[in-house]
């Protein structure tokens, strides 16, 4: 069984975002970026599965400008077998996204789709599902928990009470959530052997999606600044302040 | 304009983010419906119809719609699109699982997580963990929204009297089946709703320490959180987690014990009406976004809080 790995290369999730000056964005340029943070643990399940003897090839699928093939290129160094990037010229929105990834899946038949259960620069939310919706394939999301029996996946997830487990049928769509692995780091030998891993490349063309943006975005600014307040001294001044001051005690 | 709230609930009761995103609907405007999709929900449909605002209720009953599974919810919200102008659900866990999946076989592209109604097709939602705002516009034939509920008041819980129709439950999907849930549970109030919210970070150095914020808590009327980094610990269990990635909360007061303030714990809690820190480390940035800070040991101060309390 294959499994294909959807990875964005996103701000890196220590940078600080600062919004243009202009209100038209955040700035992009000349800032460190990485590959989503949750996408990392969706390559590292992959890998374990792979290394269980689950699957047999392990696929990193990447959408954006040639830069996007750095983030391949980490996926590769920390054991994936090859490489897709899907050439675009501007953020492609989710829908699309899941659209292409269809295409992807199409040429080849993964058992299944890993991807993280949303991206740490426009918090969507939304990739893996979509692409299980036009799939028609089941969907796990927000998974803590992955478990192959057959030809079904016994998940996890997390969810706002607690925890619930499913059983979905493959092939399928699992989106992954902080708590399921912890991502191994690229040794420097597996870097430099990345580099040698096959990566093809296509356009968005290529494969026939229209990725033209639905939403537009009118503007973007920082949230209202939160002024900092006092120190109090001990926690009797802290009770009197939330008493008398703040009156919310 | 018609809008159709899918309602999130447990069969029995229904959840109250359901109450703020009847609240963003009433702002965008128009005639307000609401689906309960379930199992022998009958009580949530009740609820439903009382609150003020909504017009309708629309109920799907049926085994295969008893526990929220998306591959069977969401063909039956597709069949019942034509009309609507918007489709909205609050952003919990089952509104994120469901309406991407409604908007992809509709195909629409959907706005997440929306903290403000600027007009029919306008809105606004965090981006980079609150970071930044994006005001973004729709111009899809319908809108499918999800709803922050923190960003919203709750509507009226009664007051309404809308009438009740049964629809349709659709076919199983056969793609997904569900075996069981772990579900915390608490006598203290739900996190997400809670006026007061206590939380530890990774200074709470185990587990069992969180016993000291409970009883602090329950003298407050509070619900118990904590940072992701308590929760990987496995001090305390995931749905205690407040943060980008975790639960969202604006309590009228938060207090954040032990917490550092690493960005993605203050995107969840930063709109927190008076913040309270209490940190040993001076430094920890939690004590820039704090009203009211207490550099002190939490293993002292903590206990003299629940004292002082009385």
């Amino acid at each position: 069984m294959k499994v294909l790995v959807p990875v964005k290369r996103v701000i890196d999730y220590n940078v600080k975002v600062r919004v243009k000056a202009d209100n038209s964005g955040v700035e992009l340029a000349n800032v460190k970026m990485a590959m989503n943070p949750f996408d990392e643990i969706a390559v590292e399940e992959a890998l374990r599965l792979k290394e269980a003897g689950g699957a047999d090839e392990v696929v990193a699928v990447s959408i954006g400008p040639t830069q996007n093939q750095e983030t391949i290129r980490t996926a590769l160094a920390m054991g994936a077998d090859r490489g897709i990037h899907i050439e675009a010229p501007h953020e492609v929105e989710p829908l699309a996204v899941a659209k292409l990834l269809k295409e992807v899946v199409a040429r080849e038949e993964p058992g299944l789709v890993f991807v993280g259960k949303q991206a740490i620069d426009d918090d969507c939310n939304q990739t893996g599902q979509m692409l299980a919706a036009i799939l028609g394939w089941a969907q796990g999301t927000f998974v803590s928990g992955i478990e192959i029996r057959g030809d079904t996946a016994a998940v996890v997830r997390e969810v706002d009470g607690g925890l619930e487990h499913l059983e979905v049928k493959m092939p399928a769509v699992v989106t992954v959530d902080l708590r399921l692995n912890e991502p191994r780091y690229a040794s420097l030998p597996n870097i430099m052997k990345a580099k040698k891993k096959p990566l093809d490349s296509m356009s968005a063309g290529d494969l026939g999606v229209d990725i033209a943006p639905r939403l537009t975005i009118t503007r973007v600014e920082e949230p209202p600044a939160r002024e900092a307040g006092i120190k109090v001294s001990d926690v009797g001044e802290l009770v009197d302040k939330l008493k008398n001051e703040a009156k919310v005690i | 304009m018609s809008i159709l709230i899918l309602a999130d609930h447990d069969n029995g009761q229904l959840a109250a983010a359901t109450l703020n995103t009847v609240t963003a609907a009433t702002e965008i405007g128009g005639d307000i419906h609401v689906l309960v999709a379930g199992d022998a929900s009958g009580e949530v449909a009740k609820a439903a119809a009382a609150i003020a605002g909504v017009s309708k209720v629309l109920t799907a009953d049926a085994g295969t719609l008893s526990h929220g599974i998306a591959e069977n919810i969401a063909p039956l919200i597709q069949s019942m699109a034509a009309g609507y102008s918007h489709l909205m659900a609050p952003a919990t866990t089952t509104g994120k699982n469901i309406m991407p999946r409604v908007a992809a076989l509709l195909d629409v592209m959907q706005v997440s997580d929306i903290i403000k109604v600027e007009s029919a097709d306008t809105f606004q939602r965090p981006i980079y963990a609150g970071n930044a705002i994006a005001t973004v516009t729709s111009n899809e034939s319908v809108k499918v929204v999800t709803v922050r509920s923190t960003a919203f008041e709750a509507a009226a819980a009664q007051g309404g009297s809308a009438s009740i129709e049964a629809v349709d439950g659709g076919a199983d999907s056969g793609l997904s089946s569900y075996v069981k849930s772990e579900l915390s549970s608490s006598e203290r109030p739900e996190l997400t709703s809670a006026p007061i919210v206590i939380s530890g970070g990774r200074g709470m150095q185990d587990g069992s320490n969180f016993a000291m914020l409970e009883k602090v808590a329950d003298k407050l009327g509070a619900a118990v959180g904590a940072s992701r980094a308590a929760v990987d610990a496995g001090f305390v269990p995931n749905d205690y987690q407040v943060g980008q990635t975790g639960k969202v909360v604006a309590p009228d007061l938060y207090v954040a014990v032990g917490i550092s303030g690493a960005i993605q714990h203050l995107a969840g809690m930063k709109d927190s009406k008076v913040i309270v820190a209490i940190n040993k480390d001076e430094e920890a940035p939690i004590f820039q976004v704090a009203d009211f800070g207490l550099v002190a040991d939490l293993f002292e101060a903590v206990p003299e809080l629940e004292i002082k309390l009385d």
